[in-house]
């Protein structure tokens, strides 16, 4: 029979071990795409536009894409986002309605991308008759990314003191100017980072995209917001599953890379921006 | 730069007062719009919910428990009836998703226990740090690691196709890890600290107060984990889609090397050639109203957790 002192030794050399796995899987995960993808990324792939379904060439076109979906998401989920969460965090009252909102919201937040892309499908693509788009996909984004603007935003708002606000009264301001001029302002960086973690939801979601912006066409880019456009996500999905050449694999890696890459740009941001902004209303 | 500078400010995006009297803006107004914004959410989620039905629910109505316990999913034949029976899509989908949560529990509670109560600050920074960027990988990329490392390393150690169960498993497992992990060590933090105190003041080791005091009392906290790494594994598409294998034909699996179609990976695969108004397009929608009930009940069952019996009242 072990001593406790022992079983202590050991429990903890145990859990330590245990909790280096999740960072050894991160670190792994990324270590092998950069090392094998690295080298698959260079001007012409990035400018380049696809040959023989994705096979060969670039992927200028899913870029353009991508960023275009994601612009119509944040157009709409932005406003919709900041609005609510300061409605909730400022204005609402503690009754029936408020909670049937906050639990809402919940709801949204936990239902499946992939229902989320089906709604878009029969509701924004069929019964809105806006067809396979940029439009549509931008919006079934905006749909999926808005709990979570909302819950970021309301959460930098109530950490402002309450003594910021109450100053702004003591000066005459009304609501809305405190708001506005105080409470905004203050929060702004807050929001920002909620902001940049949707940004990073919405670049890498695939089934939404899928069954509201469509495939899109490879050879040339998007005119109008109404043309169907395909994502890096989606790219990287067909690539990926239609692959059998080394060259293939070559341009599913690159495609990886640069969709990891910016989601570790905007995540690492997120993190940076939440940093400054604790310290900022700590001292 | 000044100039740049200049007409930032004349953007005036937070001085309104600057240089200028102060519009009055109506405050009942500001009030009402902003109200809309927060009745948004409940928007779009009763019109999910209604879209959906709508077209679901006359097949499961129409099939009833043939779409549930048939056998057979045989959307486009030749000839005869179609046959949409789901059961394979239900059985291979709880295989996944329960050997996941077999394989991300114990590491994630390992994990959460270690970051609650040993862990130094720095050290504990840098895993959450870690688990944040891990939640965030988009699936598509975790599906394509997992499509050119696990898939060969299983059809290279134990046989088979490679696109199987096991590999539809450890992808959902890396996915589920960092919500257990942090769900789990917020449930172990929100213990009263006079507890632990107490049994340290008796002179037990760390690790005989969390046996016999931390984990029971944090016991429904740490369910909910699970139960909420559950819906999302349930509800996780990409990722599952591209390791599981989806044979063209589902069938009841025997062992966690088949290959298999999970109820997510069918609704993307057959909505590629469905064709609009179909049956088929009908079911897989109803597939989608079984996926929404499902994950939905769990999501909720996780509120309900956390809410009776998180925190003990000291």
């Amino acid at each position: 029979m072990l001593k406790p002192n022992q079983v202590e030794k050991i429990m903890r050399t145990v859990l330590g071990l245990t909790a280096i796995i999740p960072v050894a899987i991160m670190l792994y995960i990324f270590g092998y795409l950069v090392v094998n993808g690295i080298s698959a990324i260079n001007p012409e792939f990035l400018l380049g536009f696809p040959r023989m379904g994705g096979i060969e060439g670039g992927i200028f076109p899913a870029i353009v894409g991508t960023i275009n979906v994601v612009v119509i998401c944040l157009i709409v989920a932005i406003p919709l986002g900041v609005g609510a969460a300061i409605y909730l965090a400022e204005y609402a009252p503690n009754n029936q309605l408020t909670k049937t909102i906050r639990f809402f919201v919940e709801c949204l937040a936990g239902i499946p991308s992939i229902i989320i892309g089906l709604f878009g499908y029969i509701f924004l693509v069929h019964y809105l008759k806006l067809g396979f788009s940029i439009l549509a996909g931008g919006l079934a984004l905006a749909f999926m990314v808005l709990p979570w603007t909302i819950r970021a935003s309301e959460e930098a708002i109530k950490a402002i003191p309450q003594h910021y606000r109450e100053a702004s009264f003591a000066l005459g301001a009304g609501k809305w100017q405190t708001i506005k001029n105080v409470v905004l302002k203050t929060a702004f960086p807050g929001i920002c980072t909620g902001i940049l973690l949707a940004f990073g939801k919405a670049i890498g979601e695939t089934a939404v995209v899928l069954f509201t912006a469509g495939m899109g066409s490879v050879a040339s880019l998007p005119t109008s917001i109404f043309d169907s456009a395909r994502t890096l996500p989606v790219h990287l999905y067909i690539v990926a599953t239609t692959a059998h050449t080394t060259t293939a694999f070559e341009k599913a890696y690159g495609t990886a890379v640069v969709l990891l890459g910016l989601f570790l740009i905007l995540t690492l941001g997120a993190i940076f921006l939440r940093n400054y902004y604790g310290k900022m209303l700590r001292g | 730069m000044r100039k740049v500078r200049r007409w930032l400010r004349s953007l005036d995006i937070f001085h309104s007062t600057k240089g200028r009297v102060a519009k009055n803006v109506d405050e009942k107004l500001v009030k009402r719009i902003l109200f809309f914004c927060s009745l948004f959410a409940i928007f779009i989620v009763l019109c999910m919910f209604t879209f959906i039905l709508i077209e679901g629910f006359p097949v499961i109505v129409k099939y009833n428990l043939d779409f549930f316990l048939g056998k057979v999913w045989y959307p486009n034949p030749t000839e005869g009836e179609p046959k949409f029976g789901i059961l394979p899509m239900i059985i291979s989908t709880l295989y996944v998703c329960s050997f996941a949560l077999l394989i991300a529990t114990p590491i994630g509670i390992g994990t959460a226990i270690f970051l609650a109560e040993y862990a130094p600050e720095w050290c504990r920074n840098l895993i959450k740090t870690f688990c944040e960027m891990l939640v965030g990988i988009p699936s598509v990329v975790l599906g394509f690691f997992g499509l050119i490392v696990i898939v060969p390393w299983i059809r290279n150690t134990f046989g088979g196709y490679g696109s199987c169960i096991l590999a539809g498993s450890i992808v959902l497992a890396i996915m589920t890890l960092p919500h257990i992990i942090s769900i789990s060590e917020d449930a172990l933090r929100a213990v009263p600290k006079e507890f632990k105190e107490a049994s340290l003041a008796l002179g037990a080791t760390k690790w005989q107060t969390l046996t016999k005091i931390l984990l029971p009392t944090a016991s429904s906290g740490i369910l909910a984990s699970i139960i909420l790494g559950l819906a999302n594994a349930l509800g996780e598409t990409m990722a599952v889609l591209m390791v599981v294998g989806n044979p063209n034909i589902p069938f009841i699996p025997k062992s966690i090397l088949d290959p298999v179609r999970v109820l997510t990976s069918t609704i993307v695969i057959d909505m590629r050639y469905a064709v609009w108004g179909s049956e088929h397009t009908q079911a897989l929608f109803a597939i989608g109203v079984v996926l929404l009930f499902v994950v939905a009940t769990f999501n909720l069952l996780t509120v309900k957790i956390l809410k009776r019996g998180w925190i003990v009242k000291a």
